[in-house]
C-alpha cells in the first residue's frame, strides 16, 4: 500500500503538508514519497492534490494488482476514480453533504 | 540549530479529536489563557481519523441513559473498567455529538430530524472530513496557537514532580522546542507498531490503528512517573484481510455473520463481546475450519455499491480491492482475520490512571483520549467528551488553586512568549557548554520554577540524549554496539531505528502474544520477552540517526521499548486469562475470581516497575489538587 506521483506534479507541496506521517518531501519542484513503506493508506494526499498527480495503489504482498485510484474533488463531490493498465476501470461518486447508509 | 523556547498557560500535546476538542474547550471556559497544541504531523489529517470516520459509535440513542452505555462498556471489559469514568463520559457524548454537527459533520437524520441510529449505540454519518472540521475550529480561535510537525517527547519536571512542560523536536529542519507551560494536557493516541504487523514487508503500515501513534504519551508519562493502568487489557482488531479495513459496517450494515470454511455461522459458539468474536475467528483457523468470512454474499447488488463508497470514507483500500479483483461483496465473501495486538484507550482500559477529572497521577498532568485508560469503549465521541472534561479540570483546578490578579502565575496570564536560541551541536560535546545553553534558556523571569538547577540538568540531559543520536561521532562506550547495528543495515539499505524497530517487534510477536503464537503467550516466553526487550533498550542507546526525520522514527522506536517493558509487566502480572487472544496467559489459561476485583497498575520508580493492585470499586474522584 502506498503511493506514487506522475507527471502532472507541479510541486506546490499540499500533500507534503497534510501527510500524518511526514512522509512526502519536494525536490526540484516535485514531490517524492522519501518514505514508500510507511504509508498508511488514508489518502489524505490524494485528496488534497489539486491536479491528480498522485496514484494510491495496493503493495503485492497485500494482493495488490495493477489497479490504482484518483480522486477529483468537484464542490461538495467526491469522484474516486480506478484506473488499470486499460484505462479508467469505474468512477464512484461520493457525495460529501450526505451520510454513509451504513 | 535552533532552539526555541516557548511559554504559555496550557500545553496540549497531540492535536487529534481530544486535543482539539480540549482547545475549544479551554477557549470557551477561559478564552484569555494561551494554549498550544503540538502536533507531530498537521491536525488537518492526524492520527486515527486521517482517512475519516465511517460511523459515530458511542452515542446514547433515543429511550437509552449513560448507565446503559457504561453497563455495556463494563460487561464488554468483562468488569476490568471504571464506572466512575464511563458515567461521566457518556453524560457528555451527545452534548459532543451537537457540537460537531454545528461544526459541519454531516449526520443523518429522518424525516423528523432525528438521528438515524445504526445500532443501540451507534449513529450513521459521513466522517470523510472529521479532522478538516476540527481542526478549521481550532485554527480560528485567537488563544489557540498550533505547531505542527513537532514531535514531543519528554516531559520537563519540576522538584516536586509536577509536569511544567515538555521537550521536542522539529521534524523536517533540525530545530529543538522548550515548552514551559503551567498545565499539560496530553492526547497522544495509543500505541500501535509494537508487535510484527500482518505485513511486515512493503505494506509494514497497512495496519488497523495509525501507525504513526506510536505510544509518546505513554512512555513520557511513564518517565514521568504517572500510574499506568491495564496495558494488560491489549486491542486486537476482528478486520478484513490484507486491507485491514474496518468489519463494523459489514456487520452491522448489512447484517453479515461470520462464517467459517464450511460456511458454519461460529460467532455464537465463542459469544459476542470484542475478544470473543476476534477469539472465535482465531479458534476456527485453529481449529482447521478456516479461513473465515463474513458472509456478504446474498446481499444487493445496490447494497455492495452502496459499502463501496462507505468504505472511501473511512478505508478506501477495500473499495480499491474489491474493484481491483473485481468482485464485489455480493458475489464474493470478506475474508477476516485478526491484527497485531495495540495499546489504544478509546477501545480497551489501557492507559494512563486517571481521577474522574482526568487527571493522571502526576500534578498538572491530565490525559485525554486514547492515552487515558480505565474508559474503554470511548471511541471518537467519548475522546471529543474527555477533552472537554480534561480541560475543565484544567481550568477549575487553575481557578481555585491560583490568584486570578496574580498574572504571573494565573491561568489568564494569557501570552505566549517566544525566544529563540542558537546553538552548534558541536557545543553539545561539552558539558560546559550544555550547562551555559541550558542556563540561557532558562535565563528569562517570567516563570518560576521550584527548583532551576534540576530544569537546567534535564534540558542538559535531553539535549545531550539528542546529540548522542545526531551526531557522527561514536561514543566510545556505545561504540562496538552501533556498528554491530551499522553492519547489518548495509544489507538492506534500512536505519539502524528501523531495524531496531524490526528487533523489536519479533520479540514481542515471539515472546508476549503475537500474530505468530496466535496471541498465546507464558509466563517463560514473557521473561525472555523481557529479557530481550531489555537488552535491546541498552543497543538502542548507540542507535545514530541521519537527519531529525529519522531522530523522530528513532525516538518513536524508544518510546515503543518503553511501552513495550510496562506491558510485559502487565501481562505478567495478572495471573489468569481474563479476555481471550487479547491476554491469552497459558500459564494461567482460566478466570480468576481474585483477579475479578483490581487493577493491575504499575509506575516506574528509580528504574524499576512497580506493580501496584487497585481496587475496581475504589474511590478516584480527586486524585488531587495543583498547588
Amino acid at each position: 500500500m502506498s503511493i506514487r506521483f506522475n507527471d502532472n506534479c507541479i510541486g506546490c507541496g499540499a500533500c507534503a503538508k497534510v501527510c500524518p506521517g511526514s512522509l512526502i518531501k519536494i525536490k526540484d519542484n516535485r514531490a517524492y514519497i522519501k518514505y514508500p513503506k510507511d504509508c498508511w493508506g488514508c489518502v489524505s494526499c490524494v485528496k488534497v492534490c489539486k491536479v491528480n498527480a498522485i496514484e494510491f495503489f495496493l503493495g503485492e504482498d497485500m494482493g495488490g494488482s495493477d489497479t490504482y485510484m484518483q480522486v477529483e474533488t468537484k464542490d461538495h463531490y467526491l469522484d474516486w476514480k480506478f484506473y488499470d493498465s486499460n484505462g479508467l476501470k469505474r468512477t464512484i461518486e461520493v457525495d460529501r453533504t450526505s451520510s454513509n447508509k451504513y | 540549530m535552533k532552539i526555541e523556547r516557548l511559554t504559555t498557560d496550557v500545553l496540549i500535546i497531540g492535536g487529534g479529536t481530544a486535543g482539539c476538542y480540549s482547545a475549544l474547550t479551554l477557549a470557551d471556559e477561559a478564552p484569555d489563557a494561551s494554549v498550544i497544541i503540538a502536533e507531530k504531523a498537521n491536525i488537518v489529517r492526524s492520527g486515527c481519523l486521517a482517512a475519516g470516520v465511517n460511523a459515530l459509535n458511542a452515542y446514547i440513542t433515543e429511550g437509552h441513559t449513560p448507565s446503559f452505555y457504561a453497563d455495556y462498556a463494563m460487561k464488554d471489559a468483562d468488569g476490568i473498567a471504571r464506572y466512575d469514568l464511563l458515567i461521566s463520559m457518556s453524560k457528555h457524548l451527545n452534548e459532543v455529538t451537537a457540537r460537531l454537527e454545528k461544526l459541519g459533520l454531516v449526520i443523518l437524520k429522518d424525516e423528523n430530524g432525528k438521528y438515524v441510529s445504526r445500532g443501540a449505540r451507534n449513529i450513521k454519518i459521513n466522517g470523510e472530513n472529521i479532522k478538516p472540521i476540527l481542526a478549521d475550529a481550532v485554527s480560528s480561535l485567537p488563544s489557540v496557537k498550533v505547531i505542527n510537525h513537532l514531535n514531543i517527547s519528554d516531559l520537563i519536571l519540576d522538584q516536586d514532580g509536577s509536569v511544567i512542560g515538555a521537550l521536542g523536536n522539529e521534524i523536517d529542519e533540525e530545530k529543538l522546542y522548550i515548552i514551559f507551560s503551567k498545565a499539560v494536557i496530553i492526547a497522544t493516541g495509543g500505541a500501535a507498531g509494537i508487535y510484527k504487523p500482518n505485513h511486515p514487508g512493503f505494506s509494514r503500515h497497512k495496519m488497523w490503528y495509525c501507525p504513526f501513534n506510536t505510544g509518546a504519551g505513554y512512555a513520557m508519562g511513564i518517565r514521568a512517573g504517572a500510574e499506568m493502568t491495564t496495558f494488560e487489557m491489549r486491542f486486537i482488531a476482528l478486520r478484513c484481510k490484507d486491507t485491514i479495513a474496518p468489519v463494523g459496517t459489514l456487520a452491522q450494515g448489512v447484517h453479515a455473520k461470520q462464517v467459517n470454511s464450511f460456511g458454519e455461522i461460529y460467532e455464537d459458539k465463542y459469544g459476542l463481546t470484542t475478544s470473543e468474536r476476534l477469539y472465535g475467528t482465531v479458534e476456527e483457523n485453529e481449529e482447521g475450519r478456516g479461513p473465515c468470512y463474513l458472509k456478504t454474499v446474498g446481499i444487493s447488488h445496490e447494497q455492495a455499491e452502496d459499502l463501496e463508497k462507505a468504505y472511501l470514507n473511512m478505508a478506501p483500500s477495500q473499495t480499491l480491492r474489491w474493484i481491483a479483483r473485481g468482485k464485489s461483496a455480493d458475489e464474493e465473501n470478506v475474508e477476516i482475520e485478526g491484527t497485531e495486538p495495540y495499546i489504544v484507550g478509546g477501545h480497551t482500559a489501557s492507559g494512563f490512571f486517571i481521577d474522574d477529572g482526568r487527571r493522571t497521577t502526576v500534578k498538572r498532568l491530565y490525559a485525554a483520549g486514547d492515552v487515558a485508560g480505565g474508559c474503554p469503549q470511548k471511541y471518537v465521541t467519548g475522546a471529543l467528551a474527555e477533552g472537554e472534561l480534561a480541560a475543565k479540570s484544567v481550568v477549575q483546578d487553575f481557578e481555585n488553586e491560583f490568584s486570578v490578579n496574580n498574572t504571573t502565575s494565573s491561568l489568564h496570564g494569557g501570552r505566549f512568549d517566544i525566544r529563540e536560541f542558537d546553538a552548534d551541536f558541536k557545543d553539545f560535546d561539552h558539558t560546559d557548554d550544555l550547562k551555559e545553553i541550558a542556563s540561557e534558556i532558562l535565563s528569562a523571569d517570567d516563570f518560576s520554577f521550584k527548583d532551576k538547577d534540576n530544569i537546567s540538568t534535564e534540558i542538559e540531559n535531553y539535549l545531550q540524549m539528542i546529540w548522542s543520536h545526531v551526531s557522527s561521532k561514536d561514543n566510545s562506550e556505545n561504540g562496538d554496539r552501533s556498528n554491530n547495528i551499522s553492519e547489518s543495515s548495509s544489507l538492506e539499505n534500512e536505519s539502524q531505528a528501523e531495524i531496531l524497530e524490526a528487533k523489536m517487534q519479533d520479540i514481542m510477536d515471539r515472546y508476549a502474544g503475537g500474530i505468530s503464537t496466535h496471541y498465546a503467550f507464558t509466563e517463560d516466553s514473557l521473561d525472555e520477552a523481557d529479557s530481550k526487550i531489555n537488552d535491546l533498550m541498552v543497543e538502542a542507546e548507540g542507535v545514530k540517526c541521519s537527519d531529525f526525520q529519522d531522530l523522530t522514527h528513532f525516538l518513536e522506536v524508544r518510546e515503543r521499548l518503553l511501552v513495550s517493558r510496562v506491558l510485559i509487566q502487565h501481562l505478567k502480572a495478572r495471573k489468569e486469562t481474563r479476555w481471550h487472544s487479547f491476554d491469552e496467559n497459558r500459564s494461567y489459561p482460566d478466570k480468576d475470581s481474585s483477579f475479578g476485583k483490581v487493577f493491575i497498575n504499575t509506575r516506574l520508580r528509580d528504574g524499576n516497575i512497580e506493580v501496584i493492585k487497585r481496587p475496581i470499586d475504589g474511590d478516584y474522584k480527586v486524585f488531587r489538587v495543583v498547588t
